[in-house]
C-alpha cells in the first residue's frame, strides 16, 4: 500500500516506534543488568553504582560459581532430567496423539474426553503428592520424570498436526502391508518434524525451568536440579538477609556477587538457543490455537 | 463425518457378526499404542482424583486412603468457619482479577501496536524480545524481583534519585505492595507471549477488507475501528471468557517464592495455603478438602464460562 501518510499518521507511527522501543528496553534491561552485574565488583553492586556497564570488571563471581561443586552436580542432574524427561514426554505424547488422530478409531471420542477432562479438573496438590509417595517414587529421580509425563494440551496440539497428514499416505502404507506401528515410524513421524521440534522445545524448557516437583518430592541433595540450588542462592539467602537485616557482612557480599553469575550460568543455554528457536515456539502456540 | 463411514463399513461386512470387533482387531496396534498414555492418565491424574476422597476422611497414613475413617464434610466446615477462609478467597480472587484487568487489555493493545508497525524486521525483532521473558525460569525472575525491589536495589535507587521517596521502600515486606509486584512482574513475563494469539488473529483478517476501507476513504484510525477490532473481537471474547473461568485458579509457584509471613495478609492464596499446611505441615485431609473445594469452584466457573462463550461467540473449549 503506497498511500501517502497524513501528519497525524506520521506522528502516531513515530510515537508507536518510540513506545515499542521503550517496551523492548524494559523487556531486556533486567537480563542486561544481571549480565553486567555478574562481571562487576561486589562493592559496586551493593552501593548501586552498576547501571548499564560493568563497574570494576572481573571474573571473580564466575570463579566462585565454577568452584562450587553443588552447582556442577545440579547442572548434571538438570541435564539428565531434561534429556530423560523430554524423551519420556515425546514417546508417550506421540503414542497418545497418533491413534487419536485416526478417523476410524472406535472409542476415540471417549478417550479424548478422558484426556481433556484432566485439563480442567484435578484432584489437587495433596492427593497428587500422596500418590507419588504411595507409588514409592518419593525421593527418587522418577518423581520428576513420571508425574506430568504427558501434557494433555501438547497431546492435543500434536494430534491436530497428525490430523493434517493426508489419509492417502497412510492408506498407501496399509496397501504396502505396513502395520500401524510401521506407518507411524516410517510415514507419519518423518512428516511431523516441525511439531516434534515444537514439542521437544516446550517439554525441554519445562524441565529446565522446573523446580516445584523437585522441591516437594526430593530430599536427597545429590538429586537436586539446578533450579533448586538457584532457589537457595537467590531466594532463601536473600530472604534471610532481608529479614535479619544483615547487609554488610562477608557472607552477604559473597552471596551478592555469586548471585548474578549463577543466574547467567543457569539461563545461558536458553538465552543462546532462544533466538534461533523462537519461531518454533510461536508455531507451537499457533497450532494449539487452531484447535480452539 | 463419522456416520457415512460407519454405514459403509457396516454394508461391507454385511452378514459377518460384530463389525465393531473386526474393526477393533484391525486397529489392535492403535489400541496398543494408546495403552501407555491411558495408564499414565489413570495413575497420575485419575488416581489422585480418587485420592481426593481423603478430604472426607480422617486420613491416617498407616491405615491408607481406603481404611481411614469417614468424617463427612467436617474438613470443609472447618475451612469455611476458619478466619482465613475469607482472606484466602479474597486474596485469590484479587490476585487474578488485577492480573486480568491489567494484563489482558495490555496484551491486546500490545498486539495492535505491533500490528501497526510497517517495518517487518523491526516488528519481528520486538516480538522476539517480548517473548523472551516467557522462557526465563521463575526462580530467576523471582530472584531478580527480590534483588531489584530491596532497599539499595535498582528500583529504590531510581525512586530516590527522582525524589519520589525520601527513604527506600521495603517492597517485599509491606503487604500493600505484594499485588502490585505480582501483577507488574506478571505483565513483564507474559505481555509478549499473550499477544501471539492476537497477532495470529490479526494476520487472519482478509486484506481485501482493508483495501475496501481505503477505497471508502477510511484512514488508519477508521480502519482500526471498523476492520481490525471487529476482526479480532471473537478471539478476544473467547479468551476473556476463559480467563474469567480461571479467576480462582491462582498458582502457588510465584507466590511461595516471593511471600513471607509479613505479607501473608495479602499474598496468601488458596493454593499456597494448601502447600504450606499440606505438604509442609502434613495436614493432609484438611488441605485436600481445601484443594478439592478450589478444584470444584474452578471447574464450575470454567463450565459456566464455556457455556457463555458457546452462546455468545459460537466457540467453546468442548
Amino acid at each position: 500500500m503506497v498511500v501517502k501518510r497524513s501528519l497525524g499518521e506520521k506522528i502516531f507511527d513515530s510515537l508507536n516506534i518510540i513506545f515499542l522501543t521503550v517496551c523492548s528496553f524494559l523487556f531486556l534491561y533486567p537480563m542486561w543488568y544481571v549480565l553486567v552485574s555478574s562481571f562487576s565488583d561486589a562493592y559496586a553492586i551493593a552501593s548501586s553504582r552498576v547501571t548499564f556497564w560493568p563497574v570494576g570488571f572481573n571474573f571473580n563471581a564466575y570463579k566462585l560459581v565454577f568452584e562450587d561443586a553443588r552447582i556442577w552436580e545440579a547442572y548434571g542432574n538438570t541435564l539428565f532430567y531434561v534429556g530423560a524427561g523430554t524423551a519420556i514426554n515425546l514417546v508417550l505424547t506421540t503414542l497418545g496423539a497418533y491413534p487419536l488422530s485416526r478417523r476410524n478409531l472406535d472409542g476415540k471420542s471417549f478417550f479424548m474426553a478422558f484426556i481433556v477432562f484432566t485439563m480442567f479438573f484435578s484432584g489437587g496438590l495433596i492427593p497428587a503428592y500422596l500418590n507419588v509417595r504411595e507409588l514409592g517414587l518419593f525421593d527418587t529421580r522418577w518423581a520428576l520424570l513420571l508425574p506430568g509425563a504427558i501434557s494433555a494440551f501438547n497431546l492435543i496440539v500434536m494430534r491436530t498436526f497428525f490430523q493434517g497428514i493426508p489419509d492417502s499416505l497412510i492408506e498407501s502404507g496399509k496397501i504396502d502391508g505396513a502395520n500401524d506401528i510401521k506407518i507411524l515410524l516410517r510415514i507419519v513421524l518423518p512428516l511431523s518434524m516441525p511439531v516434534i521440534a515444537v514439542m521437544t522445545l516446550f517439554y525441554a524448557v519445562g524441565h529446565w525451568n522446573s523446580w516445584f516437583a523437585a522441591m516437594i518430592y526430593l530430599q536427597d541433595r545429590s538429586l537436586y536440579p539446578l533450579q533448586l540450588i538457584l532457589r537457595e542462592i537467590l531466594i532463601q539467602s536473600s530472604a534471610q538477609n532481608m529479614l535479619s537485616g544483615a547487609t554488610q557482612d562477608e557472607v552477604f557480599r559473597i552471596s551478592e556477587s555469586i548471585k548474578f553469575a549463577t543466574i547467567i550460568v543457569a539461563t545461558l543455554p536458553i538465552l543462546v538457543i532462544y533466538p534461533f528457536l523462537q519461531r518454533y515456539f510461536v508455531k507451537g502456540v499457533m497450532i494449539g490455537a487452531i484447535k480452539e | 463425518m463419522a456416520l457415512p463411514s460407519k454405514t459403509a463399513s457396516r454394508t461391507r461386512s454385511a452378514g459377518k457378526f460384530s463389525p465393531l470387533l473386526r474393526r477393533m482387531v484391525a486397529n489392535r496396534y492403535l489400541y496398543l499404542m494408546l495403552l501407555p498414555p491411558i495408564l499414565f492418565f489413570l495413575i497420575f491424574e485419575y488416581k489422585p482424583m480418587y485420592g481426593a476422597l481423603i478430604a472426607f476422611k480422617q486420613f491416617n497414613p498407616y491405615l491408607g486412603i481406603e481404611n481411614s475413617p469417614w468424617i463427612g464434610f467436617r474438613n470443609f466446615e472447618k475451612f469455611f468457619e476458619s478466619y482465613y477462609f475469607w482472606r484466602l478467597l479474597k486474596n485469590t480472587f484479587l490476585m487474578s482479577f488485577y492480573s486480568l484487568i491489567i494484563i489482558f487489555p495490555a496484551s491486546v493493545a500490545f498486539a495492535l501496536l505491533l500490528n501497526e508497525l510497517r517495518v517487518k524486521k523491526f516488528k519481528s525483532a520486538i516480538q522476539t524480545i517480548s517473548y523472551l521473558p516467557h522462557f526465563i525460569s521463575l526462580i530467576v525472575i523471582c530472584g531478580m524481583i527480590i534483588d531489584f525491589t530491596k532497599p539499595g536495589g535498582i528500583i529504590n535507587s531510581l525512586l530516590l534519585w527522582i525524589g519520589i521517596v525520601n527513604e527506600p521502600i521495603q517492597f517485599l515486606i509491606l503487604p500493600e505492595w505484594f499485588r502490585s509486584i505480582y501483577v507488574g512482574s506478571g505483565l513483564w513475563q507474559s505481555l509478549g507471549w499473550n499477544s501471539i494469539i492476537y497477532l495470529a488473529a490479526l494476520s487472519g483478517i482478509n486484506p481485501s477488507l482493508y483495501e475496501a476501507a481505503v477505497i471508502d476513504g477510511a484512514g488508519r484510525w477508521k480502519q482500526l475501528l471498523n476492520v481490525t477490532l471487529p476482526g479480532i473481537l471473537p478471539t478476544v471474547l473467547i479468551l476473556l471468557i476463559l480467563n474469567v473461568g480461571t479467576l480462582l485458579n491462582v498458582g502457588w509457584d510465584k507466590i511461595i517464592l516471593l511471600y513471607n509471613p509479613s505479607t501473608y495478609i495479602t499474598a496468601d492464596v488458596i493454593s499456597t495455603f494448601v502447600y504450606r499446611r499440606g505438604v509442609m505441615e502434613a495436614d493432609y485431609s484438611f488441605t485436600a478438602a481445601v484443594g478439592l473445594f478450589n478444584s470444584v469452584i474452578n471447574f464450575t466457573l470454567l463450565v459456566i464460562a464455556n457455556r457463555i462463550s458457546r452462546k455468545t461467540t459460537d466457540s467453546s473449549l468442548w
